[in-house]
C-alpha cells in the first residue's frame, strides 16, 4: 500500500494551520455579532427604546360623566343611573352563541336583547366587550355571579346610563342619546373634538342633549396602563381624572309639561308658554310624545316602527317644527299694523254690515257681534273677518310683510333648540321665488286678504306665536327665547345663570300697544274665549284662531259635520296675569275645530293649573 | 491491587478535566440560571437538574479515554442513521416537523445523537485512513455526511441539519479538504443569501415554489429579509426580539425589569430567544460579558484541540469547538434579526436537557481528546503497589 503522498505528520500541521483558520474566524464572528450588538443597544437604543415603550403602554381614556339635567325646580329630567349590565368579551369567549344559550337560563334574555347583542357586537369588530342585557335586577346579578366560573369572558359590569325619569313629559325638549355615527363622527374630527370623545359612544341627537352637548359632555380623563403582549393590563402608570360635564337647570317646569302633556290626552298638538320677562320657556309640550328612553340601548325596530310610522308622528316636535296658518290668532299683530300705520285709531268705527266687496266677490261675517258698531277693540274680541279684509286690502301686501317681518314672523326665533322651522311670512318677493311659472309668481289681491286674517300662505310654528305675542307684551322688545337656565360648573359648584337675552326692538307707540292687548283681554271677557274663561281667579288676554286645512270652495264650513281630519286646526294665543304677564302662551290642536271650543278651554285647565300651582312657587 | 489500579487510572483521567474550560461552562450555567430566573422562574429547579446532568456528561466522557470513544464511534454512527430512519418511519409528528420517536418507555430525538455521532465516525474513518488518506476518502466521508443530513433535512429540522453538516464539515476542513472546493463553496453560499437579499421581493411573493425548501423555510427566509412583511406572523418573533435587544442599551434595564421579556413580547423567551431576555435586562455590557465567556471557552477549546496528541483527537476536538461557535453565532445572528429563525439554542444558556446534554458531551470528548489516555511510561509506578 502506498504511503500518502504527505508526509507523516505534514496532516497534523496542516490540521493545527486550519484549527488556527478557526479561531480567526471565531474571532471575526465574535466582532461581528458585537458590532450587531453595538448597533442595535447602542446606535439605535433610542428608537427601540421607544418601540419598546409603544407596546407596552396602553393609553386607555376614562370618559366623563354626563351633566345631568333639571327642570327649573331642581327635577330631574336627564340623570345618570348606576346599573348593572351583563357583558361579554368576544374575544375571550369561543362559542358566543353557545354562551348566550347558557346564560338565557340563569338571567332573562329576550330575543330583542340578542339582536341587539348581535349588531353591536359586528359594529365593534371584536373590540373590547359588548352589552348583553342591561338593567339587571339584585336577584339576577346574585344568580349570575354564583354561576359566575361557568362562564369565562362573561362580567357584570357597573355602569353609569343614561335615563330620562319625566320619560315623556319632557322628550321634546330635553331630546335624547345616541350612538355616534358616521356623519357625527365626520364632524367631530372636523372641530377636532375627537379627543375628548374618546372612550365615549354616545352624542346628544336632540334637544338639549344635542344643543348643549359641549357643554354636558366633560372633558375624559386617562389611564396610562401597562399591559403585556396578550393586551392584558398588568400594572397602573399614571391617571388622570376625568372632569364630568357641566349639570343644566332648565326654565322648563316639568309639572306644568305632565298636565300639559296629560290634558292634551293623546291629541295632536303643542303648546308653548314663555315668561315674557326674560324669554325663558316655561313650557314646551308636541303631543304626542315619546318616551326617549327608548333610545338609548338603540332601538328595537318594533319601537321603531310603531314611533317613526305613525300617523300621529310622536317624534315630531309640533311647538319647535309644525307650522300652521295662525288663522286670527294674527288679528292682534293686524291690529297692530293697522294702528302704527295711521289707517286705524282705537274708537274709530268701520261698519260693513258684517260684509266686505272685493272685485265683485262679497265676503261675509255672519257673527252677531260683528253686524255693526265694530271698531278696532270690537274687531278683536269678537274676530271680525270683515274689519281685517278691508284693513289688508288698506295696507297692501308690501306693508304687511314688512312690518310682520319685523316682528320676526318667517324667520326663526333663535331658540336654544335644535331644528327649528322658519315658517313662511308671504309677500311678493316669497312668492315670486316660491313658484316657478309666471302667472303663479304674481301676487293676487285676494291673497292678501286670506292674508289678513292668517289663511292663505302664512304658516307659523307655536313658538313663533307665543314668541310674537311676547314681543306685543313687552312693548316691542324682542327677547330670544332659551331654555336654559343655568349651568352649574362640576369643579367649583357655581352656578352660572343665563340671562334674556334682547335681540331687537320693534318701534311701537304704548297707546297702541295697550289698545290691542285691552281688546285681547276682552276677548276672553266677552268675547270669543269668554266662555271658556268664566270665572277665571286670573285675568288675561287672549285670542282664538281656526286655521283651514283646506279650502272649503264655497261651502259653508260646519265643525260639526266634517271629517276629523278636515277639521280646522284649534289655535290659541294668551298672556296672564293682564296687568303684569309673566306667561304667554300659544297652543294649537290639530284639526280641534274652531279656537274657542277646543283650544281655550284646553288653555284654561292649563293656566288654572298653572296659576294654581304657581301660586306656591311665585311669592 | 486492582482496585487501586483503577483508582489510580481515574485520578489520572480527573488530569484531562481543564480548569480554565470547566469554569467556562460554570460560568455559563450561572449566567443561564440568572437569566431563567427572570425569564421563566418557575423552571430554574428543572434547569439545576439539567445542569448538573450536563456537568456529569461532561466530567464523565472527559475520562472515558480517547481510544475507546474512536471505538464507540461505527456503532453509535449506525445506531443513530437506523433511528433516523425509524423517526421517518414510525415518527411522532409536532407542528409539521416528524422528529420524535418514541420508544415506550422514553421519547428520543435521535437526530440530537447525530451532532456527535456524525464528527465521530468522520474523525475515525480519517483516522482509519490517515497513513494512505487520497482524495476520494474526502468523497466517501462526504456521503457519510450527506446520510444522516438528508434523513434530518426530511423530518424537516433546518437548524438540526445545519449543526450536523457544520460537525462533519469541520471534520473534514481539518482533515484537509481541499481548499479548491472550499472556496467555491464559500463563494456559492455568499452569492446565493447575496441574491436572496436583492431578489428576495420578488422571491417571497407567494405562490413561488423554491426547490429544495419547504414553504416555512422560505417563510423564514423571506421573513429575515423584512420581517415587516408580516410583522405579526413570522416576522413577530424577529422584530420583537430586536426591539428586546435594542432597548436594553449600554447597560439594560435590569434583571427582571426587561419589559419586552416580562410582558411576553419576546417569544420563546426561556428557549431559543434567551439571549434577547438577557440582551434587555442587562445591556450591551451584559451581552459583551457573555461574548467574552463564549470566546474564552472556544479559545481554551481550540487550544487544547490543538494540543491533542491525537490527529483524530484535534478533528473531532475541532469540530466540537466550531459546531459549538456555529451555535452561539446562529443564535445570536438569527436573535437579533442578521438570519433567519431556525432551531439553534443558545449553548449552556437556553433552558431544554437534551441540548445541554450533547453539548457538554461534545466537550467531554474534546477533554478526552486533548490529552493522551496513559502517560507514556504506562501506569508502572502505580503497579509496584505503592
Amino acid at each position: 500500500m502506498p504511503k500518502s503522498a504527505l508526509g507523516e505528520g505534514s496532516e497534523i500541521a496542516r490540521t493545527h494551520r486550519r484549527l488556527w483558520v478557526l479561531v480567526v474566524v471565531m474571532l471575526v464572528g465574535f466582532g461581528l455579532l458585537l458590532g450587531r450588538m453595538y448597533q442595535l443597544q447602542i446606535g439605535e437604543h433610542e428608537r427601540f427604546r421607544t418601540l419598546a415603550d409603544d407596546n407596552r403602554q396602553a393609553f386607555v381614556p376614562i370618559a366623563p360623566h354626563r351633566g345631568q339635567i333639571f327642570d327649573v325646580r331642581g327635577e330631574a329630567l336627564a340623570r345618570n343611573v348606576r346599573t348593572y349590565t351583563l357583558e361579554l368579551d368576544p374575544a375571550q369567549v369561543k362559542d358566543v352563541e353557545g354562551t348566550i344559550a347558557r346564560l338565557s337560563e340563569v338571567v332573562r334574555i329576550e330575543e330583542s336583547d340578542h339582536k341587539r347583542f348581535l349588531r353591536q357586537m359586528r359594529d365593534q369588530r371584536g373590540l373590547g366587550s359588548v352589552v348583553i342585557r342591561q338593567h339587571l335586577s339584585d336577584e339576577e346579578v346574585a344568580r349570575f355571579v354564583a354561576k359566575k366560573f361557568a362562564f369565562p369572558g362573561v362580567e357584570v359590569q357597573a355602569r353609569l346610563i343614561r335615563e330620562y325619569p319625566q320619560a315623556e313629559v319632557t322628550a321634546h325638549v330635553v331630546g335624547y342619546l345616541g350612538r355616534i355615527n358616521a356623519q357625527e363622527q365626520e364632524r367631530l374630527e372636523a372641530e377636532g373634538l375627537t379627543g375628548i370623545y374618546r372612550g365615549t359612544e354616545s352624542i346628544g341627537k336632540e334637544g338639549v342633549e344635542a344643543q348643549y352637548e359641549r357643554l354636558l359632555h366633560g372633558i375624559p380623563g386617562w389611564e396610562l396602563l401597562e399591559v403585556n403582549a396578550a393586551g392584558r393590563a398588568v400594572r397602573l402608570l399614571g391617571r388622570q381624572e376625568a372632569v364630568r360635564g357641566r349639570d343644566l337647570v332648565l326654565t322648563i317646569d316639568a309639572r306644568l309639561q305632565r298636565f300639559v302633556l296629560e290634558a292634551f290626552a293623546g291629541r295632536r298638538g303643542a303648546f308653548v308658554a314663555l315668561d315674557p320677562r326674560d324669554g325663558g320657556v316655561i313650557a314646551m309640550v308636541s303631543s304626542p310624545s315619546f318616551d326617549p328612553n327608548l333610545f338609548l340601548g338603540g332601538l328595537t325596530q318594533a319601537d321603531w316602527e310603531r314611533l317613526a310610522l305613525s300617523d300621529d308622528k310622536p317624534l315630531f316636535n309640533r311647538a319647535l317644527r309644525g307650522t300652521y296658518p295662525p288663522g286670527s290668532t294674527f288679528k292682534p299683530f293686524m291690529a297692530m299694523l293697522g294702528l302704527a300705520s295711521g289707517s286705524r285709531q282705537p274708537g274709530q268705527r268701520f261698519d260693513r254690515q258684517g260684509m266686505f266687496e272685493y272685485s265683485g266677490v262679497r265676503l261675509y261675517d255672519r257673527k252677531r257681534n260683528c253686524q255693526s258698531g265694530v271698531d278696532l277693540h270690537r274687531a278683536l274680541a269678537f274676530s271680525c273677518n270683515v274689519y281685517f279684509y278691508s284693513l289688508g286690502n288698506e295696507l297692501g301686501i308690501d306693508a304687511i310683510s314688512a312690518f310682520m317681518e319685523q316682528l320676526g314672523f318667517g324667520r326663526r326665533t333663535g331658540i336654544d333648540l335644535p331644528g327649528e322651522a322658519a315658517g313662511v311670512l308671504p309677500s311678493r318677493e316669497w312668492k315670486r321665488q316660491r313658484f316657478n311659472q309666471a302667472n303663479q309668481q304674481l301676487w293676487f289681491g285676494g291673497e292678501t286678504l286670506s292674508t289678513a286674517i292668517g289663511q292663505g300662505y302664512n304658516a307659523y310654528t307655536p313658538l313663533k306665536m307665543a314668541h310674537a305675542l311676547s314681543i306685543l307684551v313687552n312693548g316691542g322688545v324682542i327677547r330670544k327665547p332659551h331654555v336654559l337656565a343655568a349651568s352649574i360648573d362640576p369643579l367649583t359648584g357655581e352656578r352660572v345663570p343665563v340671562a334674556g337675552e334682547v335681540t331687537g326692538f320693534v318701534k311701537l307707540d304704548p297707546a297702541h300697544v295697550d289698545a290691542v292687548l285691552r281688546a285681547m283681554v276682552d276677548g276672553a271677557r266677552i268675547g270669543t274665549s269668554a266662555r271658556a274663561f268664566a270665572g277665571a281667579a286670573y285675568s288675561l288676554g287672549g285670542k282664538t284662531g281656526t286655521a283651514q286645512v283646506f279650502s272649503l270652495q264655497g261651502r259653508r264650513y260646519d265643525p260639526d259635520a266634517t271629517d276629523e281630519d278636515l277639521l280646522d286646526h284649534s289655535w290659541f294665543i294668551a298672556f296672564a296675569p293682564a296687568e303684569e304677564p309673566r306667561i304667554v302662551a300659544a297652543i294649537i290642536v290639530e284639526n280641534g275645530g274652531p279656537g274657542g271650543r277646543t283650544a281655550a278651554p284646553l288653555m284654561r285647565q292649563i293656566f288654572d293649573y298653572h296659576f294654581s300651582v304657581a301660586a306656591g312657587k311665585e311669592k | 491491587m486492582k482496585k487501586a489500579y483503577w483508582l489510580a487510572m481515574i485520578a489520572h483521567a480527573m488530569r484531562r478535566w481543564d480548569f480554565p474550560l470547566i469554569v467556562c461552562v460554570l460560568l455559563l450555567f450561572a449566567a443561564g440560571q440568572v437569566v431563567l430566573m427572570s425569564a421563566s422562574p418557575e423552571r430554574v429547579e428543572t434547569l439545576w437538574g439539567h445542569q448538573a446532568l450536563a456537568l456529569t456528561a461532561l466530567l464523565t466522557a472527559a475520562l472515558v479515554p480517547f481510544r475507546w470513544w474512536l471505538r464507540l464511534a461505527l456503532p453509535l454512527y449506525l445506531l443513530g442513521v437506523l433511528l433516523l430512519l425509524a423517526v421517518l418511519l414510525f415518527g411522532e409528528t409536532t407542528k409539521g416537523a416528524t422528529r420524535w420517536l418514541d420508544l415506550g418507555v422514553v421519547r428520543i430525538q435521535p437526530s440530537e445523537l447525530m451532532k456527535l455521532a456524525a464528527p465521530m465516525m468522520l474523525s475515525w474513518y480519517f483516522a482509519l485512513r490517515r497513513h494512505s488518506l487520497a482524495w476520494w476518502d474526502h468523497v466517501v466521508a462526504l456521503m457519510l455526511l450527506a446520510i444522516p443530513a438528508i434523513l434530518i433535512l426530511k423530518e424537516p429540522d433546518l437548524g438540526t441539519t445545519i449543526l450536523v453538516v457544520a460537525a462533519g464539515g469541520f471534520v473534514l476542513f481539518f482533515a484537509g479538504f481541499s481548499w479548491r472546493f472550499i472556496v467555491p463553496l464559500v463563494l456559492v453560499l455568499a452569492v446565493g443569501i447575496g441574491a436572496l437579499l436583492v431578489q428576495g421581493d420578488r422571491w417571497c411573493t407567494p405562490g413561488v415554489e423554491w426547490p429544495m425548501l419547504h414553504e416555512y423555510q422560505k417563510q423564514r427566509v423571506c421573513t429575515l429579509l423584512d420581517p415587516h412583511r408580516d410583522p405579526l406572523g413570522k416576522g413577530f418573533h424577529t422584530i420583537q426580539a430586536t426591539i428586546a435587544i435594542g432597548s436594553g442599551g449600554a447597560w439594560g434595564k435590569g434583571w427582571r425589569e426587561g419589559t419586552q421579556s416580562q410582558l411576553s413580547f419576546v417569544p420563546e423567551r426561556h428557549t431559543d430567544f434567551i439571549f434577547a431576555v438577557l440582551a434587555e435586562e442587562f445591556g450591551f455590557f451584559g451581552v459583551a460579558l457573555l461574548l467574552s465567556v463564549y470566546t474564552a471557552l472556544l479559545l481554551r477549546g481550540a487550544w487544547l484541540a490543538i494540543r491533542s496528541p491525537s490527529w483524530p483527537g484535534m478533528l473531532l476536538g475541532g469540530a466540537v469547538v466550531g459546531t459549538t461557535f456555529v451555535y452561539v453565532f446562529v443564535n445570536v445572528a438569527m436573535v437579533s434579526g442578521m438570519l433567519p429563525v431556525v432551531g439553534v439554542p443558545l449553548p449552556f444558556i437556553s433552558y431544554g436537557g437534551t441540548a445541554l446534554v450533547t453539548l457538554a458531551t461534545g466537550l467531554g470528548l474534546l477533554l478526552s481528546a486533548a490529552v493522551r489516555s496513559a502517560p507514556r511510561g504506562g501506569f508502572s509506578g502505580q503497579r509496584r503497589g505503592i
